[in-house]
């Protein structure tokens, strides 16, 4: 027995002597996504666009082999928070691609803070998010900046005098995109006549709807996520609203097709690329081997889950270390740094580009024009 | 409000309120019958989407076949959750079966998600179902008045079974006492069988009209109208037909116009459902048109 345990023992260190060993030879980083649960699209894709960028650039950093640990946050608040904890204790990650939605990246972000982990989310843009935290990036603009060039875009290119707008109270993410909105809306000149709120899941819109068009706008903002906007949309329409309907860079998922199909013809939405041309070398490169891969055009949230990933192991080279604090530093050093989505500079964690509009004719999405916030 | 959003706004309620209708009829006859609340109702409603819309999208079959396919589909998956989950559960206390059906409802949406993957999808809707009518003004989509029609039918064909038919009689006799009607030489776990398939086919039916008017499905679109649904149940009195009909009305217009008076309290539309139910449990449990509770002696 004692020979048995002796033998076992030995077996433990080697084992764990070897772990240890091992652990050293790979860059580990966290990717804390929305696999399943009401914006799996989101977190499924991101996923999608991070292994794609892997194998153009290569799945590597300082000669280190990088290695991706996924946790599935449920699209759950608690659940990312859950999960940011037990990349960092657990899986003693470096870095961590942080959740798709602003509201799980507010609960995730805290903890990176404390254990001084970078956490940096591909698409959360809510302002909150990066503010008085340093360890805390994202990879995409903010949400004033959005419905800023939103409200422009209505007010100067569609002439709009009166709008409504439509916003799902339980996401950070559409109830700020729709108070900017309002903001400059009503700055610029125009008048919202009428505010209404939805929820996430809510299916059933009607009533909201109905208040809407009894106010009689010329313009829609439903600033919310794919699934309510392709909703939103049938149900105005059938509803009889005429007017033109503008969201925001949440309505970019096939699903909004599927799921709205004529409904949402004639849609516009704010957006952080356009997926038809690629603006640089890599971003042409990632767009050609998605078409070949998956056999349709890519989508932002792939994109700039490539993105976040690119600024972590660009941040990771210049650094020259595995230390995550030196790795923060170099992240927020970012400059003119080519990603998927064109051009991008970090400053004060949060990442600096034009916006996109586009439009929806014939099923898809065509390119109208790029707006600059005056 | 002008009367004319008012009485959208009525319509609007009237259309959601017919769809808890149906779906409420399910979770009464099951609950009449053998005093089980089947949690695993709504993922029933789910799977009958899917059916439809996997026989529509990918068989490529008409619309009233995939129809037929999804809802005896529904009718087969009943019976076989009754046969496994709740038939060994027979003679254990009512708590046991109740956790069951928890589990066999999460069983049910777990393995949506893994096997379908959470995104939504689009589901095709016949021409009969979409087209948009106005009526004194109000917008009215083609499901919203097949709905109340359907029902009725299914109500009708609910009494004629449970009336008329040898089957429907063995039904009642097991609602009163399950032992004395095993002694009187009816084959019980025949007839339960059957009732599970009743109820679920009532679930795929009551599943593809709201896919039809909320035309994006999901594992998970069966859990909040199942929660209302049940509510409307508990409303009208669970175990009566009628009262889960009148009880479907009651919760889609009070949901409605809580939004269309109150825009303020938009994100407590569910909790105000839940609170009608909450306090009919309280004041008058026996529901609407239940009878009051009675102890067998």
């Amino acid at each position: 027995m004692k020979r048995f345990l002796a033998v076992l023992l030995v077996c433990v260190t080697l084992f764990l002597g070897g772990a240890v060993f091992a652990a050293e030879e790979v860059i580990r980083i966290g990717a804390n996504l929305e696999m399943t649960g009401a914006v799996a699209a989101y977190g499924q894709m991101i996923w999608e666009g991070i292994n794609l960028i892997r194998e153009i650039v290569g799945d590597t950093a300082l000669g280190k082999k990088v290695e991706l640990v996924l946790v599935d946050n449920k699209s759950d608040k608690v659940e990312a928070a859950n999960a940011t904890t037990r990349l960092i204790d657990k899986e003693n990650v470096v870095a961590i691609i942080g959740p798709a939605i602003s509201g799980s990246m507010l609960a995730a972000g805290p903890i990176c803070e404390e254990k001084q982990i970078p956490i940096i989310s591909a698409t959360a843009t809510n302002p909150l998010v990066t503010q008085g935290r340093k360890f805390v990036f994202r990879a995409c603009f903010l949400d004033p900046y959005q419905a800023a060039a939103a409200a422009q875009f209505a007010r100067e290119d569609l002439k709009a005098e009166t709008a409504a707008i439509l916003s799902d109270i339980a996401q950070d993410y559409c109830v700020a995109l729709g108070n900017f909105f309002k903001e400059e809306f009503e700055k610029r000149g125009g008048k919202v006549v009428v505010v209404q709120h939805c929820k996430t899941g809510d299916q059933d819109f009607s009533a909201q709807l109905t208040t809407i068009i009894n106010a009689n706008p010329d313009l829609l903002y439903v600033p919310n996520y794919y699934t309510e906007i392709a909703l939103i949309c049938r149900q105005a329409r059938d509803l009889g609203y005429e007017g033109i309907i503008l969201s925001a860079d949440g309505a970019d998922a096939p699903e909004l097709f599927s799921v709205g199909g004529d409904a949402v013809e004639g849609l516009y939405h704010t957006a952080i690329w356009d997926a038809t041309k690629g603006l640089n070398e890599v971003g042409q490169k990632y767009i050609d081997l998605y078409k070949e891969k998956y056999g349709k055009d890519p989508n932002m949230f792939g994109a700039l889950g490539a993105d976040a990933y690119l600024i972590l192991i660009n941040a990771i080279e210049r650094a020259g270390s595995l230390d995550p604090v030196k790795i923060r530093e170099a992240i927020e050093d970012t400059e003119n740094l080519d990603v998927v989505t064109g051009k991008v500079t970090i400053e004060n964690g949060d990442a600096i580009k034009p916006v996109v509009v586009r439009k929806v004719e014939g099923g898809k999405f065509v390119f109208v024009k790029t707006v600059t916030v005056e | 409000m002008g009367w004319n959003a008012f009485f959208q706004q009525l319509m609007n309620g009237v259309s959601v309120g017919s769809l808890y209708a149906l779906l409420a009829i399910g979770y009464t006859l099951v609950y009449g019958i053998l005093g089980l609340i089947n949690f695993a109702h709504s993922d029933v409603f789910m799977l009958g989407t899917y059916f439809a819309f996997f026989m529509i999208a990918v068989f490529l079959l008409p619309w009233w076949l995939s129809v037929l396919i999804g809802v005896a589909l529904c009718a087969f998956v009943g019976m076989s959750i009754e046969r496994v989950a709740y038939r060994p559960l027979r003679n254990a206390p009512r708590i046991s079966a109740l956790i069951t059906a928890v589990g066999v409802s999460f069983f049910i949406e777990n393995l949506g998600l893994v096997t379908v993957g959470a995104r939504p999808k689009g589901f095709p809707r016949p021409d009969l179902m979409k087209n948009v009518y106005t009526i004194l003004g109000a917008r009215i989509q083609g499901v919203t008045f097949w709905v109340p029609i359907i029902s009725i039918l299914i109500l009708l064909a609910l009494f004629y079974i449970v009336y008329r038919t040898k089957v429907g009689m063995a039904m009642r006799a097991v609602s009163r006492d399950m032992e004395t009607t095993r002694l009187m030489g009816v084959d019980v776990d025949r007839i339960i069988l059957y009732t599970f398939a009743l109820g679920s086919a009532l679930a795929g039916i009551g599943g593809i009209l709201w896919a039809c008017k909320y035309p994006q499905i999901n594992p998970l679109m069966g859990i909040f109208p199942g929660w209302k649904a049940f509510t409307a149940a508990v409303v009208g009195g669970i175990g009566n037909v009628v009262g889960a009909m009148l009880g479907g009305f009651i919760i889609g217009l009070a949901e409605i116009l809580i939004v269309a008076f109150f825009p303020g309290l938009t994100g407590y539309r569910d909790a105000f459902v839940f609170t009608i139910l909450i306090i009919f449990l309280l004041v008058r449990p026996g529901g609407l048109m239940g009878e009051a509770i009675r102890e067998k002696v």
